[in-house]
């Protein structure tokens, strides 16, 4: 497979911090973008919970980002970036049921402490890259099988 | 790509090629070429969206017409409870069956009473299995295609129930076949469609093998007659008529008070069951067991192929539904049981998989959609963002989806146009202010 690297898709899309109302849009984009790529529907599901889990962290934790989709012939890669503050301790972020969300943010029905968790669950590589004091970086990788594998 | 056949069809002549319809479909199956509308068979769901949205009429639904009976030696017709609200308070479901009568059928049977079997078997199927949650109503054909066409993530989560056309169809015809001794293939069963999806469902079956109706009339079609043979007072019993619950299932929010409690949530409205679906699609409906969503607003009340106003309709049919005394009730809840005792909750059970349907892919390999889609961005950046619809696709995003699947190209948008022929126009007055080598030199004014 040598055209693997020269056939890859790369789509960004911003997050402002606390935008609600716009909330879930960029999963829905990245549902319709993988739709239209003809992936199977359980990989657009993974893909879509990963980007909502992503999107709905940068609108209640971070302050601001984007959510970047690369998508080859072997994987969907949903990276999540922000510009900070950054996860001091990242083993408790991964707890379920740990989280920092403010009470207005839980009385929403968000906050939880599943979004990271929820994404590890359905990728099949899952990254976190962050300190206190500058951005994170997450990535979830789901493997496009191939046909007859 | 298979050809679907589908009972929304466009009316050349009619069609003035303005925009309104390719804005409204809930799949963007629809483009304006030749100024014509034309429908992507391949993504209609036969909501009829368009069929309502167009102001020339030029969208038809393409149903049987009552000269087909004529096939067959005995005709049952199966008013959808949809059929009772559009009928003014002056006549009663008696005299609409009358009238169905006249009109060429042998006898009726009510479709609010297939509701009331459904309702039950879909109880049981509940407590009896463990599904996936939310499980969605099969009922609306429109919505079960749109699941096909546009989430098929979630075509586990529908529930494999026939819907109750078809099992009031099934008992009719076989008590009728039985008791009458006629050949099973001498029965003509016509349903009185309220929408265009229910047509397609019974000429292209979604989950049954065979075809248990023999064909649709359009409640519009055949309106004018109904209503002459109303005039004339007659009154007749149906076959079988359901309870108030059963009739109730044509409104919005009907089905789930036949199926009573339960953690359940009911849309209606195409693109307001898109919103919900696009929540169910991502996990994000974990609290809710039981989605009920109808296509049309306030549900087959406002059905497309119907004549009357859905909200005037919905307090008719909400009339016509409480006035089914308690005791009629009684006896009908306990009719649709024994029909299940004697059939068996398997017979009403939807048994063949219902299939993704292929449709919104840019291309067939992984490889070149995801080089179309580059292509895509790069294309849509350029574009004005104003989905004004001129260049007959509905959004800017569309046309340049049509651009890279080779449907349309890029100075179809009149944008786009106009820059070129500004660049041209530059290029032209460059041209004509070249000197030429004969001429005396021109100064710059």
């Amino acid at each position: 497979m040598t055209a693997r690297d020269e056939r890859a898709l790369e789509m960004d899309f911003a997050v402002a911090r606390q935008d609600f109302a716009a909330a879930g849009e960029v999963a829905s984009r990245v549902k319709q973008v993988l739709r239209q790529l003809g992936i199977a529907s359980d990989l657009v599901r993974r893909a879509a919970v990963a980007a909502y889990e992503a999107e709905m962290n940068l609108v209640i934790h971070s302050s601001g980002g984007k959510i970047v989709l690369k998508v080859d012939s072997e994987r969907i890669v949903v990276e999540a970036r922000d510009i900070g503050p950054g996860i001091p301790d990242i083993e408790l972020a991964m707890r379920e049921g740990y989280s920092t969300a403010s009470d207005e943010v839980r009385e929403m029905g968000f906050g939880a402490g599943m979004g990271l968790p929820n994404m590890r669950r359905c990728s099949d590589a899952f990254t976190i890259d962050s300190s206190a004091g500058r951005g994170t970086t997450v990535t979830a990788a789901i493997y496009i099988a191939k046909p007859g594998s | 790509m298979e050809s679907r056949f589908h009972s929304v069809k466009l009316l050349e002549d009619k069609c003035k090629g303005c925009t309104n319809c390719i804005k409204r479909c809930p799949t963007e199956a629809i483009r304006v070429r030749e100024g014509k509308a034309v429908i992507n068979a391949a993504r209609c769901i036969d909501c009829g969206e368009c069929v309502r949205t167009c102001d020339n009429h030029a969208k038809a639904i393409i149903a049987n017409s009552l000269e087909d009976l004529q096939g067959f030696d005995y005709n049952i017709a199966l008013p959808a409870p949809a059929l009772y609200s559009q009928i003014g308070r002056a006549s009663g479901p008696d005299e609409v069956v009358w009238a169905l009568e006249q009109m060429g059928f042998d006898a009726v049977c009510d479709v609010s009473f297939g509701a009331d079997i459904i309702t039950e078997c879909t109880r049981r199927y509940i407590k009896e299995n463990t599904l996936l949650k939310p499980l969605i109503s099969s009922a609306c054909p429109a919505v079960v295609r749109l699941v096909q066409v546009r989430f098929p993530g979630l075509i586990p989560h529908l529930a494999k129930m026939e819907s109750p056309m078809y099992a009031a169809a099934r008992v009719a015809r076989a008590r009728v076949g039985a008791q009458l001794r006629i050949p099973d293939e001498r029965i003509g069963v016509f349903f009185i469609s309220p929408c265009a999806a229910k047509v397609t469902a019974i000429i292209s079956p979604l989950g049954s093998q065979e075809s248990y109706v023999n064909g649709a009339l359009s409640i519009g079609d055949i309106y004018g007659r109904l209503i002459a043979n109303l005039g004339r007072g007659g009154s007749s019993r149906p076959l079988y008529r359901g309870s108030g619950l059963g009739f109730g299932w044509a409104m919005d929010g009907g089905e789930l008070r036949a199926l009573g409690d339960m953690k359940a949530l009911a849309v209606d409205g195409i693109h307001n069951v898109i919103g919900v679906l696009e929540e169910a699609d991502s996990g994000r409906l974990k609290r809710v067991d039981y989605i009920e969503a109808l296509a049309c607003q306030a549900g087959c009340v406002g059905g497309p192929a119907t004549v009357e106003n859905p909200f005037v309709a919905r307090v008719r049919m909400r009339d016509v539904s409480a006035g089914i005394d308690a005791r009629s009730m009684a006896e009908s809840l306990q009719l649709a049981w024994d029909c299940i005792d004697e059939f068996g909750d398997d017979f009403f059970h939807m048994h063949e998989p219902i299939h993704p349907l292929a449709g919104m892919e840019l291309a067939e390999s992984l490889e070149s959609a995801i080089a179309r889609m580059g292509e895509l961005e790069r294309i849509v950046r350029e574009l004005p963002g104003l989905d004004c619809g001129a260049c007959g696709s509905p959004t800017c995003r569309t046309h340049a989806e049509d651009v890279v699947c080779g449907r349309a190209i890029e100075t179809d948008c009149v944008f786009k146009l106009r820059e070129r022929m500004q660049e041209m126009a530059e290029d032209l007055l460059r041209l004509a202010r070249t000197d030429l080598p004969s001429m005396a030199r021109r100064d710059d004014d």
